[in-house]
């Protein structure tokens, strides 16, 4: 599958190797790891909650979508749930394709597009003891929504 | 009256204390249902910041709610 979530850490190495073609001249990947700040305040862990099949179907579309609009040979995603540490891989994209230029324009579209519209959502636990889910107290955009 | 099953996730899970219910509505669109639930338990998140799905497909508000649809509200996204 083109999207996939994943409740198990995810091994970015292994996910590369199952890109290789000799047909592209391009790999790009993109990684999306846990951060120890955000919005100024200091982070130790996060939990990532999915609407499983929507967001397969979703991540699925955007998938289609930047394969439709950039020359690529292979796309894919996949994106953690459940508690991840700090430094921890939180999502991973990677595109192949004949050349550089698509490769790039393609994982950045998956990457946006996911954040944007894949139901996922993020619990911060902050080092004070709070919690909070992002984008849910003061702004966000709402998932499906295409940016323009 | 239409009987629904509702999934909550994420900040609207903790807000009811439960991830799913059956229920009976006489709201007829996810938009007079969700402001129902709202009235109800105290959802933080006004109308305007959340979207419906139905049978794990989106929909839009003003959509027709049936009897049997499983119906999910869908706060702001925060993947990646």
């Amino acid at each position: 599958m083109p999207f996939r979530l994943s409740p198990n850490p995810i091994d970015s190495g292994a996910l590369q190797r199952s890109l290789a073609d000799v047909r592209a001249g391009a790999c790009v990947t993109f990684e999306g790891w846990v951060r120890n700040r955000n919005e100024g305040q200091p982070v130790f862990a996060l939990d990532y909650e999915a609407y499983s099949l929507l967001a397969e179907k979703e991540g699925a579309r955007i998938i289609a979508e930047a394969c439709e609009k950039f020359s690529v040979n292979s796309a894919e995603c996949i994106h953690r749930t459940g508690h991840l540490a700090l430094g921890e891989l939180a999502v991973w994209v990677g595109v192949t394709a004949e050349h550089r230029g698509a490769a790039f324009d393609a994982c950045r579209y998956i990457i946006d597009e996911a954040k944007a519209r894949v139901p996922i959502w993020k619990k911060e636990h902050y080092a004070s003891g709070a919690t909070a889910w992002i984008n849910c107290a003061t702004r966000g955009d709402h998932a499906g929504e295409k940016r323009t | 009256m239409t009987t629904l099953t509702v999934q909550y996730f994420a900040i609207l899970r903790e807000q009811r204390g439960l991830a799913q219910e059956k229920l009976s509505t006489a709201a007829t669109t996810p938009a007079a249902l969700y402001e129902e639930l709202r009235a109800r338990h105290g959802f933080t998140l006004p109308a305007d910041r959340v979207r419906a799905a139905v049978n794990d497909e989106f929909v839009s508000a003003t959509a027709t709610l049936r009897d049997g649809d499983r119906v999910v509200f869908i706060p702001p996204v925060a993947g990646g």
